[in-house]
Order: structure tokens, then C-alpha cells, then sequence
């Protein structure tokens, strides 16, 4: 099953790899730097997942006090926090030549800087709280909070206009079926990444666990 | 309804006695203000913009401070625990100590808030600014805002306090979850001091009220999780 999925895995991020070098068409305007728009998109997608995952596992601990949703949270918090490092840097490598600047302080992107921080102040709350069971309980508590901050973040950023692109829904501009078959192989992708690595990183968190509860009884 | 107003009662009582935290937010307040004033070369005329974030800026250290404060206070003597031992509910006891920090942190800024005026648009002082016009307005958004990142700062405060890194954590908590309560206000007092009508920022203070909404009722429905053993 764990194999399975590796291989799967593989096979379609090199395919997602392949599509948006040579397969997508090159965009008229923005040229060849458009390319990244696809691992993008990958990032900040499998990093929504992560999140809307570790607020639901913080509802399921304080609901349950499960140990294992409090880890299935943390793993998941932790490999979005990666994930959303690399969705800002494609976007500053693309918004580089495209808009003439690194880092613009529009909806879009305010909202994503404080994801991160948000994020980030979560792993660090868990290294910093203390006990196991108040860590679990204050981590899932804050995780909770932090997910319902952030369409709020979004719509008091949003009073102003924003410059990313809007590429669905109303507004958007549309797009080339190629890029769009591009897009979703890259999306299912990204999304088989995250469950591989969120799977192998219980695995070592439990391991671990265990190997701390070894320590403790010998002790 | 009782147990909440009980609760700020004796909040505010042992604040009357003490005078610990209003003293500390308001001298904090103005060495804030001096740090300002340097950082702009001693200048008089500010962009009424940047003013208004200056305030906020102000407003939040300051207020975080006095929050930090408030529960280590009923740290001491574990005074929290007796208060969770009384038959009441916990999401009364939020919501009398949020009311009690709001007022202690109100009352500091009413009495910051001119000072910038002062300092920073002294020009506009005589001709543009009225009371009606600009300082109930002014005022009204205080409160909003005050009431916003309190209520995530009073939620936090008792969180960040039983952790290890204490003190350290407070701000880490709630700059980063309050952020919208703060762009929000910082927005609506820059309309008022640049003199626009109320019609130009009527939709961001609708926004406003319910952000405060959500928050308070978020963190009175959390709180119950957060207290379960304090005693740990």
C-alpha cells in the first residue's frame, strides 16, 4: 500500500513536471516564467488541504482527547508550513518579472504572509507549551481560532483591491484546456505528495512517541 | 448575567485598589509616544494616516501589557483556581474578565488617544477637529477595536501564561490572530481624522462589529476547553 502509493506519487508529479515544461502552452504576455503557476498552485492547494486538515483534527482531539488526532494536527500543520514557504517563493519568482517586484502587500499575498505566521506560531506554541496534554489541548485550541482568523484576514485586506491574478470564477480571464489538464494533473499531485508524506510522518512521530514511552519506563 | 457582572466587579475593584496596570499602560503609552516622535525627527505634521497607525500600534502594545498582567495576577496565590471552583460557567468567567479588561484598557486609551492629536496634527487641532465630528467617532472605534483584539488578547493571556515561554508568548499569540481587527480600525480612524464623511467608512465599521462578534463568541465557546486543568 505504502509502496503503491510512492510509485503513484511519483509517476504523477513527474507527469505534472513534464506538463508544465513542454506539454502547456507558453503563455503570450507573461512568456516561459508563467510555468511556475502550475507548482504554484500544487503548493498552495496541498497546503489548504493540510491546514483544513489540522483544523479538523483539532476539533476531533478536544472533542475526543485522542493522542492521535493531536499528532495527525501537528504532522499536518508541519508539512504546510513547508508547503506554503514554497508556494511564496514560486510566487516571488513569478511575480518578479511579471509585476516588476518581489513582494506587493495585496489581499492575496497579506493573507498568505499571515497563514504562515500563524502557522509558524502554532509549531512554536507546541515547543513551547509545556506538558503534553496542554500542549495537545492549547495547539488544537489555537489551530481552531487560527482557521476561522483567516477568512477574516481575508475580507478586512480585501476592502482594499487586489493584483493577483483571479483566474476562476467571475473576473477570470479563463484558460487554455492544455493548461487547464496541467493545472489538475499538478493539483492530484501535490494532493498524493501531502497524504505520502503526511503518512510517513505519523509513522516517525509515532515512533517517536514510542520510543519516549520506552524511555520513561526504563527510567 | 450575575456571575459576569461579579466578576468584573471584583476585577475592577482590585484595580481601584491596586493601580498596578492603568499606571504602567498609560506611562508605557507615552514613552511609546517619545519613541515615535524621535523616529520621525520631531516633526508635527504626520500624514493623518500614519498617525492612526501609531495609535494602533500604541494601543496594542500597551493594551497587551495590561493584559499579561491581569491574569498573572490571578495566577498568584492560584486565585484562578478558587475562581474556577465557584458553581459558575466558564464562559461566564471570560466574559467578566473581558468586560474588566476592556474598561481598564478603554480608559488608558481615552486618555492616549488626545495625546496624539496633540502632538502629531497640532495644526488641524483648532479649525478641522470638532468634538461631534471627529472625537465621538474617534471614540466609538476605540471601543470596536478595543473590544476586538481584547477579546483575543484575554483568551490568549491565559493561554500564553500557563505555557513555558510565559510572557513571550503572549504577543506571538494574538498580533498575528488580531491583524484584521487592526487593519480594520487603523482604516476607519484614518478616514476621520482626514476629515471624510461617515458614509466613506460605514461598510468597514459593519465589518468591524462583526468581527468583534465572532471573536467573542469563538473564544467564550473555546474558553471552557482551555480551562480544564489550569492546576497543571
Amino acid at each position: 500500500m505504502r509502496q503503491t502509493l510512492f510509485f503513484v506519487t511519483f509517476a504523477v508529479m513527474a507527469a505534472a513536471t513534464w506538463m508544465g515544461l513542454f506539454y502547456a502552452p507558453t503563455e503570450t504576455v507573461m512568456g516561459h516564467i508563467q510555468r511556475i503557476f502550475y507548482f504554484h498552485m500544487g503548493t498552495v492547494w496541498a497546503a489548504t488541504v493540510a491546514f483544513t486538515v489540522v483544523f479538523i483534527a483539532s476539533i476531533r482531539y478536544l472533542r475526543t482527547e485522542a493522542a492521535k488526532w493531536d499528532v495527525l494536527a501537528y504532522c499536518s500543520a508541519e508539512i504546510g508550513v513547508v508547503l506554503l514557504t514554497l508556494t511564496i517563493i514560486t510566487g516571488s519568482i513569478w511575480a518578479k518579472p511579471v509585476w516588476g517586484t518581489w513582494w506587493t502587500w495585496d489581499p492575496q499575498l497579506t493573507t498568505t504572509f499571515i497563514l504562515w505566521v500563524l502557522y509558524a506560531v502554532y509549531l512554536l506554541l507546541r515547543s513551547g507549551a509545556g506538558g503534553r496534554g496542554k500542549r495537545a489541548r492549547y495547539s488544537a485550541i489555537f489551530a481552531i481560532v487560527a482557521f476561522v482568523d483567516l477568512p477574516i484576514v481575508y475580507v478586512s485586506a480585501r476592502i482594499k483591491r487586489g493584483i493577483s491574478p483571479v483566474v476562476f470564477g467571475p473576473g477570470g480571464g479563463g484558460i487554455d484546456p492544455a493548461m487547464m489538464h496541467t493545472l489538475l494533473v499538478t493539483l492530484v499531485g501535490f494532493t498524493l505528495l501531502f497524504v505520502l508524506l503526511l503518512g510517513e510522518r505519523k509513522k516517525i512521530m509515532n515512533m517517536e512517541n514510542a520510543l519516549y514511552a520506552r524511555g520513561a519506563e526504563g527510567r | 448575567m450575575k456571575s459576569v457582572t461579579l466578576i468584573l466587579r471584583k476585577d475592577l475593584l482590585t484595580e481601584w485598589r491596586s493601580r498596578q496596570i492603568f499606571p504602567t499602560m498609560f506611562v508605557f503609552s507615552l514613552l511609546l509616544v517619545l519613541v515615535f516622535s524621535v523616529a520621525f525627527e520631531f516633526r508635527s505634521q504626520i500624514a493623518p494616516r500614519t498617525v492612526s497607525a501609531l495609535v494602533w500600534i500604541t494601543f496594542i502594545f500597551s493594551g497587551l501589557l495590561a493584559l499579561g498582567r491581569s491574569f498573572s495576577l490571578e495566577r498568584e496565590n492560584n486565585a484562578l483556581l478558587f475562581l474556577l471552583m465557584t458553581p459558575v460557567r466558564r464562559s461566564h468567567i471570560y466574559l467578566g474578565k473581558l468586560l474588566s479588561n476592556v474598561i481598564v484598557v478603554l480608559v488608558s486609551e481615552i486618555f492616549i488617544l488626545p495625546l496624539f492629536i496633540l502632538f502629531f496634527l497640532p495644526g488641524t487641532g483648532d479649525a478641522e477637529l470638532s468634538l461631534v465630528g471627529t472625537f465621538l467617532p474617534l471614540l466609538g472605534v476605540t471601543v470596536l477595536g478595543t473590544v476586538g483584539f481584547v477579546s483575543l488578547g484575554t483568551f490568549f493571556s491565559s493561554m500564553a501564561l500557563s505555557t513555558r515561554l510565559r510572557e513571550m508568548m503572549l504577543p506571538m499569540l494574538v498580533f498575528p490572530l488580531s491583524i484584521p481587527v487592526v487593519i480594520t480600525s487603523v482604516g476607519i480612524c484614518a478616514s476621520i481624522l482626514e476629515g471624510r464623511p461617515a458614509g466613506h467608512y460605514a461598510f468597514s465599521l459593519q465589518v468591524l462589529v462583526s468581527f468583534d462578534i465572532i471573536f467573542v463568541l469563538l473564544c467564550s465557546l473555546l474558553f471552557e476547553y482551555l480551562m480544564e486543568d489550569s492546576g497543571e
